[in-house]
């Protein structure tokens, strides 16, 4: 006989009931060690769960980036010289490690930035596994290659690290976003300084603890601080080979002129707009494919909003456009929202009160410029008491048409904004009516159009007939101002190495010039 | 009447950050985590791009935006303020314990 039991909201972090143990305070990590801050100042951190804080974060100075490259520096050479299998065996020492505390490090993840403990436990952090043993096997497989000039001469290319490696992290997957960072320039012999976003400084380190035996010191530096102070310090510091950024356009100008001064070179990713396109070949059959379609459209939501990729533009074929949204939103009506740790929560609270903030005032300039408000548009009522003081907003579809600002600035949250098409070529024209190009989805049974849409579409990841999936071994990256670069595929490799020359003469004879 | 007006907490904000800093700059952001806010910069760090447009200065500091993104927007006006908190990227407003923030005028009504 067999009972089905609710699965239980896991315990607070720092409670006797938690697998998850949180310090008063925490410090900067360098060079292995745990090191205060130099200016000895510190901050509150806070859940967004709750909007209580729970620990103490360095508030870092300019200085403590200095002893992080101090640390950098002298662990490059030794690191730079180990062999892709010595580095591949920390990497998967890595992975391990991280495996082997899953359950807490999802739990941690899920505390501090409010997104849902199943898709923490289910994505975030073992994708973070799978990244660590994607970049080691990578590596190992990596070879140079050798061009035969002429009989006698040979130009042989080496892979060589860049060296010492800045690398900003944003806020919405905070343990993801830096194993995708962190494992290319780990796995081509880099050492790196880590600055993560300011409303999400502790589950990384929650992370260095579990790492910190498998990573020789130095290889590895994680500081927190104010972006002004040390964000500033790190980027623009003649100490990195090369900088790594995501975040929003502004900034990633700014990180792309100092690499300049500096003349080296950077990688920005800088968000998105992107369309989800529904043909109405979706609907011809009420089967599995149409349910995919429907959640495909409902992926709106996950991470609350809070990604780059975020499928924040629903385009829909004009002629199933009442019945797809009937189901549509009977869909969006059944996303349980409430508490991040509770496993069957499918929406959390946004980031910050700044974000949730954002969002409700996108709403309000979307209702102020005509946009039909389908589902949600306001902060939940109802929510549990403890949860009361967190950073909720319901999931939200606004109607409206693609020249609006809705359609055209990323909100950060979950609000998607719907419009439709009539064919094909206004699909594809609508869908590249934007700044941005990082992510588009495309829906149909029809596998010619898909593929016109696919290859027509201006973005460097279209997903097709799915989305929100990111896998090692597959290119991510933006076009347009969504920035320069591709990570989670070995190419990133290349992002993080020099190539080296050697130009051979075997030649016994002179040029004869003099 | 101006595209861009500030609050007085917003006045008072510029004001102190210009007695550090003295030469700063507000660049409107978009995309992203931070995004849709302004940020605050040394003027020499991130100088007018070609595609740069200057809405108009608040308390004496000019407010740049990406000319297209703001034909994208629909030119609106702003009205710059600030809130409790951190702000995002490297805006120099954190140690106010401020950030600015780009409210609509319509918001305020």
């Amino acid at each position: 006989m067999s009972t089905i039991e609710k699965p239980r909201t896991y315990a607070a972090p720092g409670t006797a009931e938690s697998v998850v143990a949180v310090e008063d305070r925490y410090e900067n990590f360098i060079g292995g060690e745990w090191v205060p801050p130099t200016s000895g100042a510190y901050r509150e951190n806070v859940s967004p769960a709750t909007g209580e804080p729970f620990t103490s974060v360095p508030e870092a100075a300019a200085a403590d980036i200095e002893l992080a490259l101090d640390a950098a520096h002298a662990a490059k050479d030794a690191w730079g010289a180990a062999s892709p299998g010595e580095r591949a065996a920390v990497l998967d020492a890595m992975a391990d490690a991280v495996e082997e505390n899953l359950e807490m490090l999802a739990i941690a993840e899920s505390w501090e930035n409010g997104k849902p403990v199943r898709e923490t436990l289910a994505a975030d952090v073992p994708l973070v596994v799978d990244h660590l043993r994607y970049f080691a096997g990578a590596v190992r497989a990596e070879e140079g290659r050798i061009s035969e000039i002429d009989g006698q001469t040979v130009a042989y290319h080496f892979n060589e690290p860049l060296g010492v490696v800045g690398q900003i992290i944003p806020f919405n997957f905070p343990l993801l976003m830096a194993a995708w960072k962190i494992a290319p320039a780990l796995a081509a012999g880099n050492c790196t300084v880590v600055k993560p976003a300011s409303p999400t400084p502790w589950s990384i380190l929650k992370f260095c603890e579990v790492i910190a035996d498998a990573v020789p010191p130095g290889v590895i530096n994680v500081v927190n601080g104010p972006g002004a102070e040390i964000g500033r310090a790190l980027a623009s510091n003649k100490r990195i080979a090369k900088i790594a950024f995501t975040g929003e356009t502004v900034t990633g100008r700014l990180i792309m002129q100092y690499a300049a001064q500096n003349i080296i070179p950077s990688t920005t990713e800088l968000g998105g707009k992107s369309p989800n396109v529904f043909f109405e070949d979706v609907m011809a059959a009420d089967d599995e494919f149409f349910d995919k379609a429907i959640e495909g459209f409902v992926l709106y939501a996950f991470n609350k909003g809070e990604v780059c990729t975020c499928p924040s533009r629903a385009l829909i074929q004009e002629s199933i456009y009442e019945e797809f949204m009937e189901r549509a939103l009977e869909r969006v009506g059944a996303i349980v929202q409430g508490h991040p740790l509770d496993p069957a929560t499918m929406m959390g609270p946004q980031v910050s009160r700044a974000q949730l903030e954002k969002i409700e005032s996108y709403v309000q300039i979307g209702r102020d410029e005509g946009a039909e408000v389908l589902a949600g548009g306001d902060r939940p009522d109802g929510l549990p008491i403890e949860i009361e003081g967190g950073f909720y907003f319901e999931p939200t579809v606004l109607k409206g048409t693609n020249d609006m600002r809705v359609f055209q600035e990323e909100i950060f949250g979950p609000v998607v904004s719907v419009t439709t098409f009539r064919d094909e070529a206004e699909a594809l024209a609508i869908a590249n009516d934007t700044l941005y190009g990082l992510g588009a989805g495309v829906w149909t049974r029809d596998g010619s159009r898909a593929f016109r849409m696919g290859r027509g579409i201006k973005a460097g990841r279209v997903w097709t007939n799915c989305y929100h999936q990111y896998p090692a071994h597959a290119a991510f990256g933006g076009y347009k101002i969504s920035g320069v670069g591709r990570e989670n595929h070995r190419m990133m490799l290349d992002h993080y190495s020099q190539t080296k020359c050697l130009l051979v003469s075997y030649d016994k004879n002179p040029m004869g010039f003099f | 009447m101006p595209s861009v007006q500030a609050t007085p907490a917003a006045v008072e904000t510029i004001e102190r950050l210009r007695r550090r800093h003295d030469s700063i700059v507000l660049h409107q952001s978009g995309g992203c985590c931070d995004g849709s806010d302004a940020m605050c910069l040394l003027a020499h760090e991130l100088p007018p791009g070609p595609g740069d447009l200057e809405l108009g200065e608040v308390a004496g500091v000019p407010f740049l935006i990406d000319a297209e993104q703001y034909e994208r927007w629909g030119r609106p006006d702003f009205i710059l303020d600030v809130a409790p908190g951190a702000p995002g990227g490297f805006s120099l407003e954190g140690s106010e314990g401020v950030r600015f923030v780009s409210r609509s005028p319509k918001e305020n009504q």
